[in-house]
């Protein structure tokens, strides 16, 4: 287990740098002078731009910024924000990833249990009628990207339903915008976010449910199946004590690892539901070519793809008896 | 009739079974019977296609989902008919009274559960015992099927045992509940010789003891000879004979089993004594059945009455069935099998002829990674000693035959000597000149004159290459023909492994397990090598096509004077083929000799065991074996002394353990590494009787 952590750790470290540089230098070959959006655009004059590029050492040789920029994120020193000014930036992040982290629990909270058991009920009816069915459904809901299920759900939900008297009658759970105070309880914010969270769940939902799925049908191929079968002990027995625990495996690390997906799927959500996300606070920053601000949200995403997916692997080595972290 | 039905067991007649394939209702097998005694071990003998595996998933009444049971088929199971039992009967019969063991019982065990859980959920459903007196039923039984360890063996996960221990474990699973009925598929397949053995003797006793009847499947009819009471021949999802075993394998009446009785290689009989008789052609495929006899196209003793008529299972005399118009000439030994001329090889062993190669020293250490303890102690894990000092030479025209159990490490040597892995210490001559540990660094020259065929056919061609394609890569790169020369080629090497000129365009998907071997053979023929070495070339093909590819093996090595360096674990094939036999075991050899020697005594210990775990072919031979506890030590950690003395049965002492053995020579070329001095082998061992030693 040691001699795994020790060996992902350094991985980690590598990955971080390369994500880092990737970040820095993608970033600085954009078009447009970030230190001329920084003093007001077209109308800044140029000392007013040079000023700037002093003050933010944008001047300096790239590799300079580069470590300076490292050495200042590793300490926690992410910068003033200069898009939201009297905000750290350090805070906006975290704040707005507190709001993200709220969305996708939700959206997860949802969607695994119904995937798992839709794709349980498709794996053991496989190729009848109730796996057709439950097949035809995700995917005809996986072939409509998040934004014109994030729409749709608008429009038909939100807009429609605005002045139903039934909606009226659920008037907290149809609020007129989608704006989360600062500082709001889950019970506060849980108004804002069941739409994007379904729209998020339909995301997940279909990939999470096929890979179920397949898993079960796999598993009840093997051999191990019909010996637990023909020791004569109930069907739900064999199914849940020998078939689900080692088809649901694999999936597991799925789930783990569609937390990655689902941050990419949230910039698109949160930006059709004008939630105050990470993901809408990320559009906003490359809009503004905020640089500090950009490279703080993406390197705060990778920190936690790569946190999902080591949270998968040991999962999943804990659960299958056959892999050693060694 | 009521007695007669009050004593069976089991009571099959007329059982059709078909599966459903693209649409059409396909019979895989037709009019099976058969009646089981309490106590009985009836054997179920065929090839691979002859509907042995379904009838045991009939029999369990667990066919697959695209299977079904024809109207009008019996199934009497103690008196009850299964035929149209639903699953709610057959599970309350599946707790206790019919029991299944498994063929791969590596898979047959989940995966993800302790050993112990997976026992005691049996006793807990069919016996209602819970908690420790479970554990201690468990256990007990575990001493019963000879588990070493039976409470650590509790607590482990499947992959965590041995093979031979997951069988156990697989056997133990189907006794505890002391069932009336037991169905084995193929029980001992993919063991060691020495592990089913084990196996065999351990089925025999614990069956013995109990009044349970056995429905035993395999393809061995070594197998059956050595536990089966009765035993029934399968082909084409047809029975083509029934009868006791000790008749049977005195006279078979059908031309298959006489077919398949005489191609099994025998222990002690040699490429010089005969050809291996061999079934022409292969099975019929199940989806154009006429009305005449199955065996019709492969039978040497058609006549016209075989294409028109299908002959019926007839009851004959002594209790026995067979189902062929002429089995009555056959009896009275009017028609006799053509005696395929012995192979010309007339020379005698050539101990003038050029040595090939000459492999000096060779090792092979595998790196194990260091874990968190040795780093802290600084300890350095010793390496696993896969191949460990072997000396070897193969003789121009020669058959040097490599056998031992599995782990002894003679794929890794093969491996070596080929280039596919590098060596870690020792020399290759080819020709007396040094050659360079892998293939990367070997010349096209090198390449050519040693290749390779593998065991399983399947995985060593391309799928996407035609025969003609695959044949003609060696010709243009390693003999450096040109397109049409070697095209020319092809077809003149199909005609030698006797494929028709069609095949060249076929593609391996087209062609059955024995052709594509053929082809395999072809292309290793191809660059015109010195040697070949065949890693278990026929182990994954059936019997009656396994003879047919030894002898065009024997002959093609005749006509090309070809050197083969030939593994396997069947010592039995080995013999047959190989001029000359290396054993190895943990990594080094113990003994070498020629061929013949090899099967007499004297020979080192281990030899022994192995020639005693073959299961032979004859009812006759039912002596006393000597049975090897447990499996090969690990490589990385070899046992001081004589590696072999952890499971010597004639170990006579500290030396053993203290001493690496010395190689004693007879002189003539037989040599044994042994503390025991061969005069006194020669008196404590038994010749293994041979039909040639009988004759």
């Amino acid at each position: 287990m040691l001699r795994f952590l020790r060996r992902r750790a350094i991985f980690f470290i590598f990955t971080y740098i390369l994500t880092s540089l990737m970040v820095f230098f993608m970033l600085r070959i954009l078009p447009g002078d970030p230190a001329r959006v920084i003093a007001g655009g077209r109308e800044a004059s140029e000392q007013q731009v040079q000023e700037i590029r002093e003050e933010f050492g944008l001047d300096r040789p790239l590799p300079v910024q580069y470590l300076t920029w490292v050495t200042d994120f590793v300490r926690g020193d992410w910068g003033e924000s200069v898009s939201f000014p009297g905000n750290s930036n350090r805070d906006l992040i975290l704040q707005r990833t507190g709001n993200s982290m709220r969305l996708a629990l939700v959206a997860l909270a949802l969607s695994i249990p119904i995937s798992l058991l839709l794709g349980i009920i498709a794996g053991l009816t496989e190729n009848k009628l109730p796996d057709s069915i439950i097949s035809i459904l995700t995917l005809s809901v996986v072939s409509l990207p998040e934004f014109v299920t994030g729409l749709f759900l608008i429009n038909i939900v939100a807009l429609r339903w605005q002045n139903n008297p039934i909606a009226e009658y659920f008037g907290w759970w149809f609020p007129s915008s989608s704006a989360v105070p600062a500082n709001a309880t889950f019970q506060e914010a849980l108004p804002a976010l069941w739409l994007p969270a379904i729209a998020a769940t339909l995301v997940l939902l279909a990939y999470i449910s096929r890979l179920t799925r397949a898993g079960v049908i796999e598993e009840l191929k093997r051999d191990y199946v019909r010996t637990a079968t023909l020791k004569g002990i109930p069907y739900r027995t064999v199914i849940f004590r020998h078939v689900l625990r080692n088809a649901l495996l694999p999936t597991i690390t799925v789930i783990a690892i569609s937390i990655s997906w689902l941050i990419s799927g949230l910039v698109v959500i949160e930006f059709v539901f004008g939630y105050p996300g990470l993901g809408r606070l990320l559009i906003r920053a490359i809009e503004l070519r905020d640089l500090p601000l950009t490279q703080a949200i993406i390197m705060v995403t990778v920190s936690i793809i790569l946190v999902a997916n080591l949270s998968a692997d040991m999962i999943y080595a804990i659960l299958n008896p056959r892999i050693k972290l060694e | 009739m009521q007695d007669k039905e009050k004593n069976l067991l089991l009571e099959v007649d007329a059982l059709n079974i078909s599966y459903k394939i693209k649409g059409d209702w396909i019979r895989a097998v037709s009019d099976f019977c058969m009646e089981l005694k309490p106590g009985q071990i009836y054997g179920l003998v065929g090839e691979s296609g002859s509907g042995k595996s379904t009838i045991a998933q009939a029999l369990m009444r667990y066919l697959s989902a695209n299977g079904r049971i024809d109207h009008g088929s019996i199934l009497n199971f103690m008196g009850d008919d299964l035929t149209y039992a639903n699953p709610a009967q057959m599970r309350s019969l599946w707790t206790q009274k019919i029991k299944f063991v498994p063929q791969n019982a590596g898979a047959a065990l989940n995966p993800s559960m302790k050993i112990g859980k997976q026992m005691t959920e049996i006793v807990k459903h069919a016996l209602n015992i819970n908690g420790k007196e479970a554990q201690k039923l468990v256990i007990e039984m575990f001493n019963k099927v000879q588990l070493v360890d039976p409470e650590k063996v509790y607590e482990r996960y499947p992959h965590e045992l041995s093979g031979g221990m997951q069988q156990r474990v697989v056997i133990a699973m189907a006794l505890i509940t002391d069932p009336e009925l037991l169905i084995m598929d193929e029980p001992t397949t993919g063991l060691d010789v020495t592990t089913e053995a084990v196996i065999l003797d351990l089925v025999r006793n614990l069956i013995a003891e109990r009044d349970t009847g056995v429905v035993y499947i395999t393809h061995n009819l070594g197998v059956v000879a050595q536990l089966c009471e009765r035993v029934l021949v399968l082909y084409a999802g047809e029975v083509m004979e029934d009868a006791a075993v000790n008749q049977l394998f005195s006279q078979a009446f059908h031309p298959y089993t006489i077919g398949l009785l005489n191609s099994i290689p025998r222990p002690g009989i040699t490429k010089r004594d005969s050809l291996l008789q061999s079934i022409q052609g292969s099975p019929p495929s199940l989806r154009e059945r006429k009305d005449a006899c199955v065996f019709v196209d492969r039978c040497p003793f058609v006549i016209d009455k075989c294409h028109d008529i299908k002959p019926g299972l007839e009851k004959i005399a002594d209790n026995r069935l067979v189902r062929c118009h002429r089995w009555e000439e056959i009896e009275a030994g009017e028609l006799s099998f053509k005696t395929e001329e012995a192979l010309t090889i007339n020379h005698e062993l050539n101990e003038q002829s050029e040595t090939i190669m000459r492999v000096d020293e060779i090792a092979k250490h595998f790196p194990v990674q260091r874990s968190i303890q040795n780093a802290l102690s600084g300890k350095e894990p010793p390496p696993i000693r896969a191949v460990d000092g072997i000396n070897l030479s193969i003789r121009q025209g020669h058959t040097l035959g490599l056998v031992g159990e599995s782990g002894s490490g003679k794929t890794t040597l093969s491996r070596v000597i080929i280039g596919l892995q590098e060596r870690t210490s020792g020399k290759i001559e080819l020709l007396g000149m040094d050659i360079r540990n892998t293939v990367r660094e070997r010349s096209p020259d090198v390449l050519a004159k040693i290749q390779m065929v593998f065991q399983n056919p399947q995985n060593s061609l391309n799928p996407y290459l035609s025969v003609r394609q695959t044949i003609r890569r060696p010709l243009m790169k390693l003999r450096g023909l040109s397109r049409q020369e070697a095209d020319r080629e092809v077809l003149e090497l199909l005609q030698a492994v006797n494929l028709r000129r069609e095949y060249a365009a076929r593609y391996p998907g087209e062609l059955s397990g024995g052709e594509k071997q053929r082809v395999v053979i072809a292309r290793a023929f191809a660059s015109d090598p010195d040697l070949i070495i065949c890693d278990e070339p026929v182990s994954a093909l059936d019997v009656s096509v396994q003879s047919a590819v030894l002898n065009l093996l024997a002959r093609l090595q005749d006509e090309n004077g070809t050197s083969y360096l030939f593994i396997s674990h069947d010592l039995a094939v080995v013999g047959y083929l190989a001029d000359y036999l290396a054993v190895m075991y943990l990594g080094q050899l113990f003994e070498v000799g020629s061929a013949k020697e090899l099967f007499n005594p004297p020979y080192h210990p281990y030899t022994e065991a192995l020639v005693s775990a073959i299961p032979v072919a004859s009812p006759e031979v039912r002596e006393n074996r000597i049975l090897l506890e447990g499996t090969v030590p690990s490589a990385q950690n070899v046992p001081s002394g004589c590696r072999f003395h952890t499971r010597c049965p004639r170990k006579i002492g500290a030396i053993c353990e203290d001493e690496a053995p010395p190689w004693l020579g007879d002189g003539e070329g037989h040599f044994i590494r042994c503390h025991i001095p061969l005069d006194e082998l020669r008196e404590l061992q038994n010749p293994l009787t041979t039909e040639t030693d009988s004759a």
